[in-house]
Order: C-alpha cells, then structure tokens, then sequence
C-alpha cells in the first residue's frame, strides 16, 4: 500500500506530527499560563500598591486570620499532589485512581473555595467590604479573581470526571488531565504568591 | 484518534508517541509524596514566621521560601524540568516579564523605598 | 482521486438509507452542521480564508464607521465657533473614533491577513485551533457591534481612548457610553487573546516539512512576534478594564481619589499595555511591506535575518517604554530619565528596518505597482512619523508637545502613513489570490495618490497646529483665539479638514475599486502568480482551495515559490527562469495527498461568542441577564467540549462511492 501522507490538521493535538514535535494543545495551555502571569501581577500590584491605603475600615493586620488561611493554603496545596496523582494515574490507564484523584482534588479545592467564601463573610461581618476602602477593593478582586480560578477548576474536574464516565472524552483522554493539572498548578501557585504576600508580609 | 492505532504500519508514529511518553513519567507516585511533604514543611516555616520574631530575615525568609515553593511546583508538579525547553522559555519569559514591567511600575510609585 | 472528506448535503439513498447526515448518536447536542455554500456556510466555517474574509469585511466597516467619526470632527473644526458637534458629542466623537479604528479596525483587519495568509505562508492546512479562531472572530464582532450599540443606548463613550481615570468614573461620566467600552473591549480582547495563542501554536508547530523559522516569510515572522505582544499585553488592559467596571458598576474604589486612590494605577496599567499595543498596530503592515517590495524590486530582502530580529527586538523592547505616554503626569525626573532613554533605544531597531527595505530597492528592478507604491509610501510616512515620535522620546521638548496636536500629528502619521497603508498594500497585492481578480490600476492609482494627498494634507498641519499650542481633544476653536498672521490656527485647521475630505474620498475609491473589479465584465481572470511573487501562499489556486495544497510542499529556501521558478548563478548573480508558475503548480500537484482530513464545522463557536454580549448588557442593566449569560456559557461550553475537533467516519452516512447519489465522501479530481 502507497505511503497515505496523511495530514490531520487536529492530530498535532498529540504532537505527532507537529514541528516541534510537541503537542498543540500543551504548547497552547503553556502560553495562556504565560499570559496568566501578567492578569494576576496587575492585580497583585494593584493590591500591594493600595494595601496600605485604609480611610476607613479595618487595617489588614487587624482582621486577617493566619491560622486560619494557612489550614486553607495547605487544603489547596495538597490538592496539587493529589491532581499530580490523578495525572499519574491517567496516563497508567488506571481509570479507577484516575477518578479517585479527580474527585478528591475537586473537594480540595471546594474546601478551599469554602473557606474563602467563609473568610470573606466573616471580613464583612468586621467591617471590610468591597467599598469601604482600597485594601478592601485590591483584597476582594485580587483574592475573588484567584477564588473564581479555582471554581472554574473545579468545574472542568467534575465535568472530566462525569465526561468520563459516559465515554465522551474526545482525544487523548490522558492529555486532557495533564492539561487541566497544569492550569490547576497554576491557580495553586498563584496562590503561593498571595498567601505570602497578602497574608504574611503586613502592612 | 491516534493515528497509533489505525495505522500499526507507521513505526515512526508509534515510536514517537514512545518517545513522547518516556518525558511524561518524571517522578514516581511515591516522589511526588516527598515532594509534597517538602512543600508542606516549607508552609509551615512560613507561617512560623507569624508567631516568631524573625529579625532581619523576616523579608528575606518569606521570599525564598515563597520562590522555593513557586519553581518546586512549577518544576516537578507541572513537569517542566522534564519536558521540552520551549515550553519552559515560553512560561518563564512571561513570568519574569509580568515581574519586571510590575516591578518597575511599583517603582514609579516609589514603592521599595517605603519603610518596612 | 483525492478523498476529501467532508458532510455534504447530498446524500446516498440506495436502498431506503436514512436520509440527511445522520444525528450524532454518540456525541454533540444536535446534528454536525454540513458543508454548503449558502450564507449559513459562514456562520459555522473553521476555515482560516473564510474566517480571514470575514475579519476582513468587518474590519473594513469599522473603518468607514470610524471615518465618518473622524469627518465629523473635522468638520466641527474646519471654520470658527463650528456647530456641528456640542461638547458632550464631541468627547464621544474622538473617543469613538480612536477605539474604534485602534480596536476594531486596525488590530482585526491585520488579523484577517494574518488568519488568512499565514496558514499558507508556513504550508499549513489550517490553524491549531481551527473552533477557537472561529470563535475569536465571533468575540471581535459581537465586541464592536455591542461597543457601537451604545449610540443608540445613551451615546458612546466619552473619556478618550485611553479613558484616564478619575475622569472616567461615573460621577464625571455618568451615561452608560463607558460601560459599553469597557465591556465591549472585554469581549474584544478575548477574540486577540485567543487568536493570539491559536497563530502562536500554528507557526511553531504546523510549518511544511523543511520550513525552518529561518526561512519563514517575513510578515509571518512579524505575526508571529504580533502575537506574543497581545499574549503578555491584552491580561494587562483586561486588569485594567475591570477595575474600572468594579468602580463604575459596583462602587470599588479603585480610582476614588477620596479613598486615598492614585489616578496614576490606571495611567500605568493603560499603557503597559498601549505601548505594546502600538507595535502591535504597526508590526504586521511591516511585515506586508517585507513582503512586498521584494517582489517589486525582484530583488530578495536585504538582510532577512536583521529584519526578523529588529521585529523580536521592537517587540521586546517596547515593553520598557510605556511611560513616555506619561512624561507630564507627575512621575518624578528619575522615572522620566529612564523611560525617556528606553523610548529613544527603540528608534533603533525600527530604523534598521526602514535600512533594510531601502536597500533591497536598491539596485533592483523596480516595479511600481499599486501595493509597491503603498509599501513605498509608509517608508515616507512611517519614517516622518517616527521622527516626530524621536522628538518626544527627549522629554523636556514632550513637555511642550504633550497633549498638543503635534502628538496627533504623529501617531496619525505612523498608524495611518504607515499601519493602513500597509494593509492597503496588502489589499492590493493579495486581492488576485483571494478574488481571482485584479483591482483595477486606474483607479487604483486615484485611491493611491488621493490617500496620499489626503492623508499628508490632514495630519501635516496637525504639526504646526500642535506647536501653535492647539490642544487636543479642543472642541471648537474661535476667531479671536485663532492666533496672529494668515497662517494662524483657522488657516491650519482648514487645510487639515479639507484633506480629510480629500482622504475620505480616497479611501471611497477603494470600494468603488472593490466594486468596479467584481462586478465589470471587462476585468479578466487573473494568473495563479500575477506578481512573479516569492512565496508559499502564492503556489495555490485563486482563491485556495478549502485545504489549501493538494500536496503539502517541501521547503529547501526561503523564498521556496520563487526558488521553484528560478535558477539562480552565485558567480555571475545572473537569475533564469526554469519553470512557470503554473509548472511549478503543476509539479506540486501530480502526486496529491490520497486523504486529507479538514477539521469540520460547527456552531459552537457562535454560539458561545453570543453569550458574552448576554452578559455585557446584564452587567449594565440587569444583573439577572448576567446569570443568564453566564448558563449559556457554561451550556455551550459543554457542548464544544464533547465534539470533536474533526467529526469521525462513524458520524457520516458511510455510502460506498459509485453508488448513485451523493457522497459523504467527495472524490474529488485533483492533479
């Protein structure tokens, strides 16, 4: 049989037959992560400008819980190992793990989500709200832009999972996992940076 | 849809997604644990540095050990020591131009010349 | 026989075979729209070309949009105490022009050639992400017509192009024109962000087999080093664009100087990204003038690997010098020093450029077409530009020509001397591959030489009038203030509106160009390679086939096509012809590729571009539209995610060739 040149203009999405020889789903995930780095230092340098800037409310040492934060930055960083795992699992083939890990990041990150929602009301009930002051507006959008991140996350976990389940992954079904770790990673090391420079570092 | 499949013949598809898959195995399962108990002891110094007085290496401290944590993630979670260059050049170049453009922003406020 | 598979809408009813495409069973919500050539083809086309087109047509319609904008002001100033604009009109008047012909007619019409040449530059069958650039285009119309749906919803926007706060806030601007921009560039900014990614992918991953980086066409090159600018840039603007709408739509704080703000965060986050943004503007007409005068000197470019580097060099370089936008803002003589020295380095790798195309006019044949003289003219112009551009970089002479018309004089002469003219050069030379036809040279030369007259006739004066002390943005302009002697204030500003008028009916020359080529009997097919061009898009058919090549060529130069036609004697630099285009054409194609797989169509992507306008009108009027927006998302998300990229055999009616009727399959006699 003649050589089919084949050209599938999708199948570089397994690097294949790229020109790099590297898959184009990865190489585009890397450069919005890339991108990413610049939305999340706008915010954070708007906030690390205007974190000192309180007419009214409360003053950031006077209202941020550290140990409290610092049980959810763990619940979250743990999360990263248990996606590795998952990501471990998908490309064995083992779909048991794979799922396992999945659903236990999914809750990690729901923990996660829970205590910020948890922190925000409490922040609110002691008087800092979105407008009383630039700290609470930086606080908000910074750590709420993050908090939205982590939502999205979780959604395309339970939504791999559930897609999963029913055989409707089209594609290099280990590659989707590693893909979604790698933008979960980032949410969780974006949150390194927060966690020091919000929480740690006072005013 | 791998062509690895349909088309058995094409060895050099096969032997490319081999190949392809030896990068993706960095760390076994049991490394990546370590790797997270190590994340999770360097948290733990960096939220001691809330209840102990660290002196001049307050600062210090908590941006070392925020870069440390930072790259170990980025690096052995997110496999890039493992994987092709271009995608670390391509993460990087954003990173570091995110931090300088920022940087010399704050620095027009006259940000790093406040005290404390 | 080449298969080409794709659905068609025929269908092969032997033996009580069901009819129409069958329904995904196993994936999808609905059925997989199937190839025709109606008008609904173009709602749900992945292909590059159409795509191209229609970023291309839009683009064009902003453009007249934002000329009418512009005629209006000029006509407000063409005589004293004018009444044809009142203040309020006015402020929308300039900021509604300026975004639009920066946003939604410069940045699309370069992604048009981009999306459509770039692909067959680098001997590609497509982009990466075929559905995702489908969806960006969608992004960037929904985006401008819902920016633009704000005339009829309160007015358009008011606080400039760059919207400075605290000026823009709602106690100074309190209609809805703000809103409808800061949301509207939103949804823009993620059809560049997208876009941006998808031709990243492309030109480092799908290049033909030989196609190394190095021997890739310079206005490839140039996208490529476009793209990485809007990657890092757009998150900064859409940083920007939502602390403004959290201040406007929901109180923050960000830029109330009562709380303590600093009007200056919005200052730098604007310009952070603007000044990238500029080369972003300019680097792909560089990139066409790159292209095209080689061809019309016959002569390669003179120093290919220097003029890939400047483009990496702007690019990078610009990112360090966004402050020279803000000489007079109160920064401190520390940060201007800096930012003044970063602005005058920059010079640097722009005119090695404007080096680099002179000399490969020199010495060569020219020949001056209509794209040539295009390309020639932004040389001219970019450089007068660029040269008033060098007199701001020295920041105590900024401080006299800030905020004047003299900085109008400037950018109008690099964006429209040199961005537009370039795509106009782009027009024109690419219009035979695209259209099967060429523009018509008469007229041609008309469009050409009154946009030229125009163009220098508006925005020259705009120099002296800027050194008279004509601010910008200045509303009317009276007798008495007008200044002493003939060639005062009023005198300037008249020469400048009647070359506007000049310059419109230029570029209305350009549609009647368009429209007398389409749609006269007179005007022949044109050749597959009317220009004796150099590169890869060129060895196609007129217009392309759906997949492009017949057969992916392999690339042993830079400058393959025109290595293909000619031989060339290093020792005497003579050059022969050795085949003709159609040869070379025909050589390609005698052994055609047995299956070729395009990536399919789908509505998905209109779909979810359809929702972020739901959610733009919620934010500013309802916030119960938003929830809505956002399921619709969340729904038409689901739905792309669960389709493949290339519908399977199994999803078509599988029908044996020869079998009466239609096919799913297409054999299609190629070669």
């Amino acid at each position: 049989m003649a050589e089919t040149a084949i050209s599938h203009a999708h199948d570089a999405g397994h690097g294949a037959h790229s020109s790099t020889g590297l898959s184009n789903n990865k190489l585009g995930m890397w450069m919005f992560l890339g991108s990413e780095c610049l939305l999340f230092g706008g915010l954070i340098s708007t906030y690390m400008l205007y974190k000192g800037r309180v007419n009214a409310g409360p003053q950031p040492n006077n209202i941020f819980d550290i140990p409290f934060t610092s049980v959810s930055s763990f619940v979250l960083l743990m999360s990263s190992l248990t996606m590795v795992l998952a990501v471990s699992a998908a490309q064995r083939k083992d779909e048991r793990n794979m799922n396992l890990w999945l659903i236990v990041t999914a809750l990690l990150g729901a923990t996660f989500v829970g205590g910020q929602v948890y922190e925000f009301t409490s922040f609110y009930r002691e008087g800092l709200g979105f407008t009383t002051s630039l700290f609470g507006s930086s606080f908000y959008t910074l750590t709420g832009f993050h908090g939205v991140h982590v939502s999205v996350g979780i959604i395309m976990l339970m939504a791999l999972v559930g897609m999963n389940r029913n055989k409707r992954i089209p594609g290099d079904r280990a590659e989707v996992v590693e893909l979604i770790g790698l933008y979960w990673h980032f949410v969780d090391i974006v949150w390194i940076v927060i966690f020091t420079l919000v929480y740690l570092i006072p005013s | 849809m791998s062509t690895a499949t349909e088309h058995p013949e094409e060895t050099e598809h096969t032997e490319h997604t081999e190949g392809h898959e030896a990068e993706h195995h960095g760390l076994s399962d049991k490394q990546y644990i370590y790797v997270a108990l190590i994340l999770a002891a360097l948290t733990a110094i960096e939220v001691s540095t809330y209840y102990v007085d660290f002196g001049p290496f307050f600062m210090p401290t908590l941006f070392i050990l925020m870069t440390v944590k930072f790259v170990t993630v980025v690096s052995y979670f997110m496999h890039l020591k493992f994987d092709n260059k271009l995608f670390t050049y391509l993460f990087y170049s954003g990173l570091i131009l995110a931090i300088c453009v920022y940087c010399g922003f704050l620095a027009t406020f006259k940000f790093f010349l406040q005290k404390g | 026989m080449t298969i080409i598979e794709r659905p068609s809408t025929e269908v092969a009813v032997a033996g009580g075979a069901p009819s129409g495409v069958k329904p995904s069973e196993a994936l999808g919500v609905f059925k997989r729209p199937a190839a025709s050539t109606s008008w609904r083809d173009w709602l749900v086309t992945v292909d590059h070309k159409k795509l191209g087109i229609m970023y291309g047509v839009s683009a064009f319609f902003f453009f007249l949009v934002g000329g009418v904008e512009a005629l209006l002001i000029r006509l407000q100033l063409i005589s004293p105490n004018g009444k044809v604009l009142n203040a309020d009109q006015y402020n929308q008047m300039f900021t509604m022009h300026a975004t639009t012909m920066v946003f939604l007619f410069v940045m699309p019409m370069a992604a048009a050639f981009a999306n459509y040449f770039v692909p067959l530059q680098i001997g590609a069958r497509d982009v990466a992400f075929p559905r995702i650039n489908a969806f960006g285009f969608w992004c960037f119309l929904f985006g401008g017509l819902f920016l633009n749906s704000s005339w009829f919803l309160g007015g358009g926007a008011d606080g400039g192009w760059f919207m400075y706060a605290p000026n823009s806030s709602t106690l100074f601007s309190p209609s809805h024109g703000i809103d409808f921009w800061t949301v509207g560039l939103q949804i823009t900014g993620i059809a560049s962000l997208t876009g941006a990614i998808n031709l990243i992918v492309t030109i480092l991953n799908m290049r033909t087999k030989g196609m190394k980086m190095m021997r890739m066409p310079i206005f490839t090159w140039m996208v490529l080093v476009t793209q990485f600018l809007l990657l890092f840039a757009i998150p900064v603007i859409t940083v920007a664009l939502f602390l403004l709408t959290f201040q406007r739509s929901f109180d923050a704080t960000f830029f109330d100087v009562a709380s303590g703000a600093d009007p200056l965060l919005w200052q730098h986050l604007f310009w952070i990204f603007g000044h990238p943004e500029v080369y972003i503007m300019i680097l792909p007409s560089f990139g066409i003038v790159s292209e095209v005068i080689p061809v019309f000197s016959k002569k390669p470019l003179f120093g290919y690997p220097i003029v890939a580097m400047s483009g990496a060099a702007i690019g990078f370089v610009g990112w360090g010098v966004w402050a020279h936008h803000m000489f007079a803002s109160g920064l401190g003589p520390v940060s201007v020093a800096v930012f003044s020295m970063s602005t005058m380095a920059i010079a640097v790798p722009t005119g090695v450029k404007i080096v680099n195309w002179v000399m490969t006019m020199w010495g060569g044949k020219l020949t001056f077409t209509i794209p040539m003289m295009f390309a020639i003219a932004l040389i001219v112009q970019f450089t007068i530009g660029g040269l008033s551009g060098v007199t701001h970089a020295v920041a105590p002479a900024d401080t006299q020509q800030t905020d004047t018309y003299y900085i109008v004089a400037h950018f109008h002469y690099v964006l429209f001397g040199g961005a537009v003219f370039g795509l106009f050069s782009g027009f024109y030379y690419w219009w035979p591959k695209m259209f099967r036809r060429q523009l018509n040279n008469a007229i041609g030369k008309w469009n050409f030489w009154l946009m030229v007259i125009g163009m220098n006739l508006t925005f020259g004066p705009m120099h002296i009038l800027g050194l008279q002390g004509q601010p910008r943005r200045m509303m009317v302009w009276t007798e008495a203030r007008a200044g002493e002697g003939f060639f005062n204030f009023g005198f300037w500003n008249r020469v400048a509106s009647i070359g506007s008028f000049t310059l419109g009916i230029g570029v209305l020359l350009f549609l009647v160009n368009v429209i007398y080529t389409h749609k006269s009997k007179k005007v022949a097919i044109a050749p597959l390679d009317p220009w004796d061009a150099r590169s890869l898009e060129w060895m196609t058919q007129s217009p392309p086939q759906e997949h492009n090549f017949d057969v992916l060529p392999t690339v042993s130069h830079l400058d393959e096509f025109f290595h293909r036609k000619y031989e060339t004697d290093s020792s005497t630099h003579g050059v022969t012809q050795v085949h003709s285009a159609e040869e070379v054409m025909a050589e390609l194609n005698a052994h055609p590729d047995e299956h070729i797989h395009m990536p399919s169509r789908s509505y998905w992507p209109i779909l979810l571009a359809l929702s972020l306008p739901v959610i733009g009108y919620g934010v500013i009027y309802n916030r119960t539209l938003m929830a809505i927006g956002a399921g619709l998302i969340l729904l038409t998300m689901f739905g792309w995610a669960m389709e493949p990229s290339t519908s399977p055999d199994d999803d078509f009616d599988p029908p044996a060739p020869g079998e009466g009727g239609g096919h799913t399959k297409e054999l299609s006699p190629i070669g």
